[in-house]
């Protein structure tokens, strides 16, 4: 108590000097119309120390960038995987060497076989006429164009061909590819960039999957073939989007899808695509020349005007017997092609004796209308002989000319049946002399469709050739499946 | 290396200025103009919106009589171009049945097999009526015949691999084999230059890519440790393997690649190779044997070589060749093997008949002959034009020289005026080019004589002092060959 006194008399003592001195000079002061007291001058202490706080750095770690000795040793540890993985015990890469034409009657290592393996739909392998063609086109222009469609690669029987083409589909105009399957991974990147929204059938082959992966767009799969699924994706997709008017919008689909032989149903997909203002993209490889009355293709068939597709692209290795793709449709679209196509400005031109052959295929096919009725007769013929196969069922539709069969039932594993397959076909073509294919697939391939026995059904095939193959497969089968 | 002239990169520049504010000009007139019609597009957007096309419609439609010249004969020494009318200022071109016999400077014939041969044609016909245009099936199932297993030994062993795989279509080789190597998880790292096929490959194999300065293995090294020291992207993982992607020839330069300090850098570094030798196989090394042989590479120390029969063969389709177990993987796996048309069997003939005829196995030496004419050629041409004052790229032996343009105008009146001469040659620009670097692009042939080339560079050098493009003009004292030559006359 008496030791606190003095200690409080004297803080006491200190404060009211202190105060002092601050009220004194300041006490009467009035600046700008305010009243200067002591406090604030504290308070602007205060705020200048927050501000000076604030404006100092934040402490982040130094960051210390590798030493080259570092580097040195990460490089000498670091060990890649082998370029390719070790070749597996039982893969199988030898395919049959044909000797001579891949027409109906081919030779296979030595011997006469009959050959579904060839899509030869209207059976112009050997045909005189557009081997003639092709000689006289050798004999002048030789055999390589040796130059990009830019450069010098322009001859005429390209562009005769590509208003041939144009004439026969009934489009303002068409562009050639140099080879089938560039075609279609070259067209869908020329027209959908990012941004853009694609509706695709989950079924649609390699080539379109890459080309959708190199368009960088935003796709979405519908179920195979199933216009019910289609509709609800394009419902979705466009329900409550305002700026779906500016974004380009593609439904692409395969007229006769390769991996399973079904047929889309395109008077559907144009009544939906124009219910949700979509255009069309049309992959017809393989129904160019095989439907319609006339050969036109999937749009004859339905009776749809061919206006309304908006793009259709086609490869000609099939029922037009030579090689090359070509795309048609309005001037707007093959002119655009022209320039931001990489597969037609980068790459060098058709070579000059396929486009003359291209032109006679599609000349016998306008003459000769009747092939197209054969072809039929001998797919339904091969439908009604092949609809008892032991195992064996056939899943593609009536009438497409690629046949699919695919097994009764699954034995659980993709490979186990995919060596079935194998074994099937082997025996046919050993025992049989009757040469036909399973579905191959690359490990780079996303569909998801099950594999099979692919038959390709031939004008040019007999009644015999498809009574020979049925008997064959029917034993085949019926010694290879028993047990499963 | 191009060395650009400060005042010739100013007025580039105020040209394509110009070109662009004359666009945008027509552009808002046209927008107008058709603001009163109404659109028949019916809800659907455009397909080309804006400035995507603008390039095409208002820089490229005014020049297109330069691109895209129909021929009318075989793409040999000399050929016969169509010649075309447009009514609408070049938006629309319309073909005549008149045609002028052209020099032909421009179609990739390296040892001129383009037109009918003697040797190789016959030949080509029988196979032709043996098995057809088309074999119509793929590779893996019915489309192999003998002669593709001919051929893929034949080109094994010419350029030097234990294997090689065949396909139709060059461009779809690049395309298709890339993501069949290498996937996500992977590196790719590829020269600056490299052409379209490649980059598509790239990004269709889900791999990062990466660029390293164009022939410049120092940057190369550079960028390998980096990202070997980084790993993978935000992950940091180790990468799984890296491909480094170089050229032999690259077309728009004419340069050859610096294949020993490339290859010695990936060794050291443990990445693996890909040559690229669309445009080197066949046309150059003593026996054509391509950029390993010119170079002294060993071919066992590249990893995988790659190459189109498309100019030096006459023919089209690509290769691959690498060990047998690569082959085998991409037998099994390459997209284009399974699911793409083989290669057209009287194409295969060609290829395999003119590989005999360079190889000697005709029994002639004209194979031979070719060879040593079309490095005579090349050099006699390069050194000519050197003398005379333009500015060509490229190295000495590669047959592919590009003659500097820059200034947007010159690209069609060099083009134009040569042709009014009876000289047919390519000029390139944007977008094949960077924007300022247009030029014109000379591919020499085996097949062009003597006095072809001299005419050649007669016209070549009239034009050019017409248009202007003598960058780098020489002293008097060295007179040219074409001189000497009217001296002697």
């Amino acid at each position: 108590m008496d030791m606190a006194l003095p200690v409080v008399n004297a803080t006491a003592a200190v404060f009211a000097r202190v105060s002092a001195a601050f009220n004194a000079p300041l006490a009467r002061a009035v600046v700008f119309g305010v009243h200067i007291d002591g406090h604030l001058v504290v308070e602007g202490l205060l705020i200048a120390v927050i501000v000076f706080q604030l404006s100092r750095k934040s402490y982040k770690p130094p960051k210390k960038p590798l030493t080259e000795k570092e580097i040195d040793e990460l490089c000498d540890e670091w060990e890649p995987e082998p370029l390719c993985p070790p070749i597996k015990e039982g893969a199988r890469i030898d395919t049959p060497m044909l000797e001579s034409a891949a027409g109906p009657h081919t030779i296979v290592d030595g011997k006469e076989v009959v050959n579904f393996a060839s899509a030869n739909y209207l059976g112009l392998i050997g045909n005189e006429k557009i081997i003639d063609s092709c000689i006289g086109s050798l004999e002048k222009y030789g055999v390589g164009s040796c130059g990009p469609r830019g450069f010098y690669g322009t001859i005429d029987v390209h562009l005769d061909c590509e208003s041939k083409i144009a004439n026969f589909l009934g489009t303002p105009d068409s562009i050639l590819y140099s080879y089938g399957i560039s075609t279609i991974f070259s067209v869908i990147p020329a027209f959908c960039k990012k941004g853009d929204i694609i509706v695709a059938d989950e079924g649609v082959h390699w080539a379109v999957q890459n080309g959708l992966h190199l368009s960088r767009s935003t796709v979405v799969y519908f179920k195979h073939n199933d216009m019910a699924s289609l509709a609800s994706t394009l419902e979705k997709l466009t329900r409550g989007n305002k700026r779906a008017e500016k974004i380009r919008r593609y439904i692409v689909v395969e007229s006769i899808y390769q991996n399973s032989g079904q047929i889309a149903p395109l008077d559907e997909i144009v009544r939906l695509k124009e219910k949700y203002r979509f255009r069309v993209i049309l992959e017809e490889s393989h129904s160019f020349g095989v439907l319609g009355k006339s050969g036109r293709g999937l749009a004859e068939h339905y009776g749809v005007p061919i206006e309304k597709i908006d793009i259709i692209t086609a490869g000609m290795g099939n029922a037009l017997a030579t090689d090359g793709g070509f795309c048609s449709g309005s001037v707007r679209v093959v002119d655009h092609q022209r320039l931001s196509s990489s597969g037609y400005v980068f790459s060098a031109s058709l070579p000059p004796y396929l486009a003359s052959a291209a032109v006679s295929a599609v000349n016998y096919l306008e003459e000769n209308p009747s092939v197209l009725a054969n072809l039929r007769s001998n797919i339904a013929l091969l439908h009604k002989k092949l609809s008892d196969t032991p195992g064996l069922e056939i899943s593609s539709h009536v009438l497409s000319p690629i046949v699919f069969l695919k097994l009764n039932k699954s034995t659980g594993s993709p490979t186990t049946d995919l060596d079935l397959l194998e074994t099937i076909a082997d025996k046919v073509l050993k025992e049989d002399s009757v040469f036909i294919v399973t579905s191959k697939k690359s490990n780079l391939d996303r569909c998801k469709l099950p594999l099979g026995i692919r038959l390709f059904v031939s004008a040019g095939h007999t009644e015999s050739d498809i009574s020979r193959l049925s008997s064959s497969l029917k034993r085949v089968s019926a010694s290879v499946l028993s047990d499963y | 290396m191009v060395r650009l002239p400060y005042v010739t990169a100013l007025t580039t520049l105020f040209s394509y200025g110009l070109l662009f504010a004359f666009g945008q000009l027509r552009d808002f007139f046209r927008r107008i103009l058709d603001a009163r019609k109404p659109s028949n597009l019916k809800g659907y957007a455009p397909i080309c919106l804006g400035l995507e096309d603008f390039y095409t419609r208002r820089l490229y439609l005014r020049i297109q009589d330069c691109f895209g010249r129909p021929i009318t004969s075989a793409p040999d020494a000399w050929f016969d171009v169509v010649e075309r009318y447009s009514n609408d200022c070049n938006k629309t071109l319309h073909r005549t049945t008149a045609t002028t016999k052209c020099l032909n400077l421009g179609s990739y014939n390296y040892l001129g097999f383009a037109a009918a041969d003697e040797y190789c044609t016959p030949r080509v016909i029988e196979s032709l009526k043996k098995y057809s245009a088309s074999t119509c099936s793929v590779r893996a199932d019915g489309g192999n015949t003998k002669l593709h297993t001919e051929l893929e030994l034949l080109v094994a062993t010419f350029v030097g691999k234990p294997a090689a795989i065949l396909f139709g279509m060059g461009y779809v080789t690049n395309s298709a084999i890339i993501p069949a190597l290498v996937g996500k998880g992977g590196l790719i790292i590829s020269d600056s230059l490299n052409h379209n096929s490649i980059v598509n490959g790239a990004r269709g194999s889900g791999a990062t890519v990466r660029v390293f300065q164009h022939n410049n293995p120092a940057h190369l090294e550079e960028v390998l440790r980096e990202q070997i020291a980084g790993g993978q992207p935000r992950t940091h993982r180790p990468w799984k393997k890296i491909i480094v992607i170089v050229e032999g020839i690259y077309s728009m330069e004419g340069e050859l690649c610096k294949l020993p300090e490339v290859i010695s850098v990936c060794k050291k570094y443990k990445a693996y190779t890909y040559l690229d030798e669309a445009h080197s196989i066949g046309a150059i090394g003593k026996t054509g044997r391509g950029v390993c042989e010119l170079l002294g590479v060993d071919p066992a120390d590249v990893d995988i070589m790659m190459g189109t029969f498309t100019k030096s063969f006459g023919s089209c389709g690509g290769y691959i060749a690498a060990s047998n177990e690569i082959i085998h993987h991409l037998k099994l796996t390459c997209p284009a093997h399974i699911y793409a048309t083989s290669m057209s069997p009287p194409a295969v003939q060609q290829v395999i008949s003119a590989i005999k005829v360079i190889l000697g196995e005709d029994g002639t030496n004209r194979g031979a002959k070719k060879l040593a004419q079309i490095r005579e050629n090349s050099n006699f041409f390069r050194l000519e034009l050197q003398k005379m004052g333009f500015e060509v790229l490229g190295d000495n032996d590669s047959p592919v020289m590009p003659i500097m343009l820059y200034n947007p105008a010159k690209i069609p009146a060099f083009s134009r005026e040569c042709l009014r001469q009876n000289v047919a040659v390519v000029t390139v620009a944007f977008p094949a080019t960077p924007l300022l670097l247009a030029r014109a692009r000379i591919c020499i042939s085996a097949s062009h004589s003597r006095e072809d080339l001299i005419k050649g560079l007669e016209v070549i050098s009239k034009v050019g002092d017409l248009v202007g493009i003598k960058y780098f003009p020489v002293e008097q004292e060295k007179t040219t060959a074409v001189e000497k030559l009217k001296k002697i006359q």
